[in-house]
């Protein structure tokens, strides 16, 4: 497929942007009903807020290209092709769950969509993003993997390690940091030194920063990433500036001690990734908000659908308990 | 039949297999030219060039953690990681990530990737370079975990952990590198799960995993002159466990000694016995001693680290115990 076709420049792919991230928001709203009214089981960290990183980045990688995500990694399973009705199953341990009900909110991915899952340890993945792209380097697939996690992550050792390896060996790696400004209750300039750009292009990999309330910018700049990566010019580095509108996870209910409710209904008034993108919708002509609004209640309805679905679904059967702990080999 | 070294069954064992599968590829530091500190992967480079046998920089966790992703995305790494005792580096990247990758993901995603190790002691290598370290990762549901005790385990168990769709962690004992064993040429697997009653007796079985096997060997020899017939069993694989070849010899017995590198407590010993125990007791005549490594740091003197693993002689002595009766109510 060429650069020119997938560029993201006419109705159908703004409005997909546009539904994916409504898609996420109404997941996030319903993940966190299911938590307040005590039907899912755990915890849960919600992607609200952030819903421009994923879709505009994903929205610029093809189904094969891999994504590693992390323990707020709803909105990349979503971005990346998942469909409600798996994702509110596995959220509630049923067998339908894409890991049928064996990873949770956690580890939640849709495997065929090239998600090679979420992780709940901090960093933990980078290596996986990194050997993923290793991979693909060297069978020839073409593919490209982007690596997902926090600003938090950028303290785990492991990132240097496979910075290193991925910039002398040429690998097509995306490494994207979804900066929210917090690690759970921490502020990110207490535990970050220095500029995080400046850590990547120590190992002379090419960095960006964007501002990750625009969709548009940052599939923009993603497209050209990917496109350069594929070619073999990777690894680079983005930074996503973003905010989180929950608590750390579902529970982190009494937060002042750590962040202002002023900051939170500040970026929730003016820096609202679907709103901001739906106001330039219209402003364009490119659709009208009558018409938003209708896609906005035909994802409700879906997710509803789906949540219903989920609760009435079945647990898995008490046999798999030990079941794919091994994989099996052929006879 | 040719008598080859360990390190040669090895690196044959390496060679075919990428010979027959072009996904194999192989990982760690100065692997490549060096062909390893032990030299075992010399030539190998030669043959399949540096992007099949590929120098890291020291960055245990970062090139585990690539292997894992490698591995999830359609290669076969392996993963040389230099001393038994760099394992604690890369726990998150084995235990946490290679190792519940199926399970979390519901049975899709895999990760059909060997590493490559050491255990032994006794080389004067002192604390952080002797460990025997196969306890800690047989701990572990979703890692397999061999241990060849010959040139010929070694070449045989290495090519059925390259075909196996699981991490297969894979220790070598570093002081037999040059030691000789009957290779067959033709080619042969081993497979897991199948342990090797190396000589028969009807009055005490040894079970001895690894460097062990020798020693349980020559305790067998010596017991013979004192008319005590001992049966030696290797294991050969600890995860998983041939149970079965086990527990017919010490029914057919009604005595064990289980002997391993390893740290006595809370080890190898320790779960052989159980095992033995709550599956064999009516049979037994005696409790199934545990015969480990001393638990203490492995100390750099000669005079001191010697102390430290099980002998011949005090095996010898154990069985002779156990056999007489002496051990029924032992302290
Ligand atoms: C290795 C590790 N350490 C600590 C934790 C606990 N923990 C979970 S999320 C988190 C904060 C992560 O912050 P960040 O990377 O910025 O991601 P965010 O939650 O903001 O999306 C911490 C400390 C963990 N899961 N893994
Ligand atoms: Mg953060």
């Amino acid at each position: 497929m060429s650069a020119a076709r997938k560029k993201k420049t006419n109705t159908d792919d703004y409005l997909r942007m546009y539904r994916q991230m409504v898609r996420i928001r109404a997941f996030e709203d319903r993940a966190n009903q299911l938590y307040l009214s005590a039907k899912m089981p755990g915890l849960t960290h919600m992607y609200s807020g952030q819903e421009a990183v994923a879709v505009g980045i994903c929205e610029a990688l093809t189904e094969t290209d891999k994504i590693t995500s992390t323990h707020r990694g709803h909105g990349h399973c979503v971005a990346k092709g998942a469909n409600f009705k798996e994702m509110f199953c596995e959220l509630l341990g049923k067998e339908e769950g894409y890991c049928r009900g064996k990873g949770g909110s956690m580890h939640i991915a849709d495997q065929s969509n090239g998600n090679l899952g979420a992780n709940a340890i901090v960093g933990g993945s980078m290596g996986i993003a990194t050997g993923a792209a290793l991979s693909a380097k060297r069978l020839g697939t073409g593919d490209v993997t982007v690596c997902f996690f926090g600003d938090g992550a950028t303290a785990q050792g492991l990132w240097y390690e496979v910075m290193n390896m991925a910039a002398l060996w040429g690998l097509p790696v995306i490494y994207a940091c979804e900066n929210n400004g917090y690690s759970e209750y921490t502020k990110t300039e207490e535990i970050a030194a220095g500029s995080l750009t400046a850590r990547a292009e120590a190992f002379g990999i090419e960095a960006h920063v964007v501002d990750g309330q625009d969709v548009l910018a940052v599939n923009d700049l993603t497209q050209k990433l990917v496109a350069r990566a594929r070619k073999g010019e990777g690894p680079f580095f983005i930074q996503l500036d973003t905010y989180r509108y929950h608590g750390h996870h579902v529970g982190d209910i009494n937060r002042e001690y750590y962040r202002a409710k002023d900051e939170e209904a500040l970026w929730k008034a003016e820096r609202d990734p679907i709103v901001n993108f739906g106001k330039w919708l219209t402003d364009q002509g490119i659709t009208t908000s009558d018409d938003l609004d209708k896609l906005k209640s035909e994802v409700e309805a879906d997710a509803e659908a789906a949540v219903a679905y989920a609760e009435a679904a079945r647990y898995p059967d008490t046999r798999e308990v030990d079941m794919h702990v091994y994989a099996p080999n052929a006879a | 039949m040719r008598e080859i070294t360990l390190s040669k069954a090895v690196n044959e064992a390496i060679a075919e297999e990428m010979r027959r599968d072009e996904t194999v590829f192989l990982l760690g530091e100065d692997v490549a030219e060096a062909g390893t500190p032990f030299k075992v992967l010399s030539g190998l480079v030669e043959e399949f060039g540096t992007e099949r046998i590929i120098d890291t920089p020291i960055s245990e966790p970062g090139f585990t953690g690539i292997a894992v992703g490698a591995a999830l995305t359609g290669s076969r790494p392996i993963v040389d990681l230099m001393f038994g005792d760099f394992l604690f580096l890369i726990m998150d990247q084995l235990c946490n990530q290679a190792a519940k990758a199926y399970y979390m993901s519901g049975g899709k995603l895999n990760v059909p990737m060997v590493l490559r190790t050491n255990l032994g002691a006794t080389r004067r290598s002192a604390a952080q370079h002797s460990q025997s370290l196969h306890a800690l990762v047989a701990h572990i549901p979703g890692l397999k975990v061999a241990l060849p005790s010959s040139a010929y385990e070694a070449k045989g168990l290495m090519k059925t952990a390259i075909r196996d769709n699981n991490p297969v962690v894979i220790f070598e004992d570093k002081l037999m590198y040059q030691d000789k064993a009957p290779v067959p040429e033709e080619e042969y697997l081993i497979p897991f799960g199948v342990a090797n009653v190396k000589r028969e007796g009807k009055d005490i079985t040894l079970i001895g995993t690894s460097s062990m096997v020798q020693v349980a060997e020559a305790a067998a020899e010596a017991l013979a002159k004192e008319g005590i017939e001992a049966e030696v069993i290797d294991p050969r694989t600890i995860v998983p466990l041939d149970e079965e070849t086990l527990l017919k010899s010490v029914k057919k017995t009604s005595r064990a000694i289980v002997i391993d590198e390893g740290h006595q407590s809370y080890g190898v010993t320790g779960e052989i016995a159980s095992r033995l125990n709550e599956k064999a007791f009516y049979h037994l005549d005696a409790p199934v001693v545990r015969m480990g490594a001393m638990d203490v740091p492995v100390p750099f003197s000669p005079a001191l680290e010697d102390l430290t693993v099980p002998t011949v002689d005090a095996v010898t002595a154990m069985a002779r115990r156990l056999v007489a009766g002496e051990m029924i109510h032992a302290a």
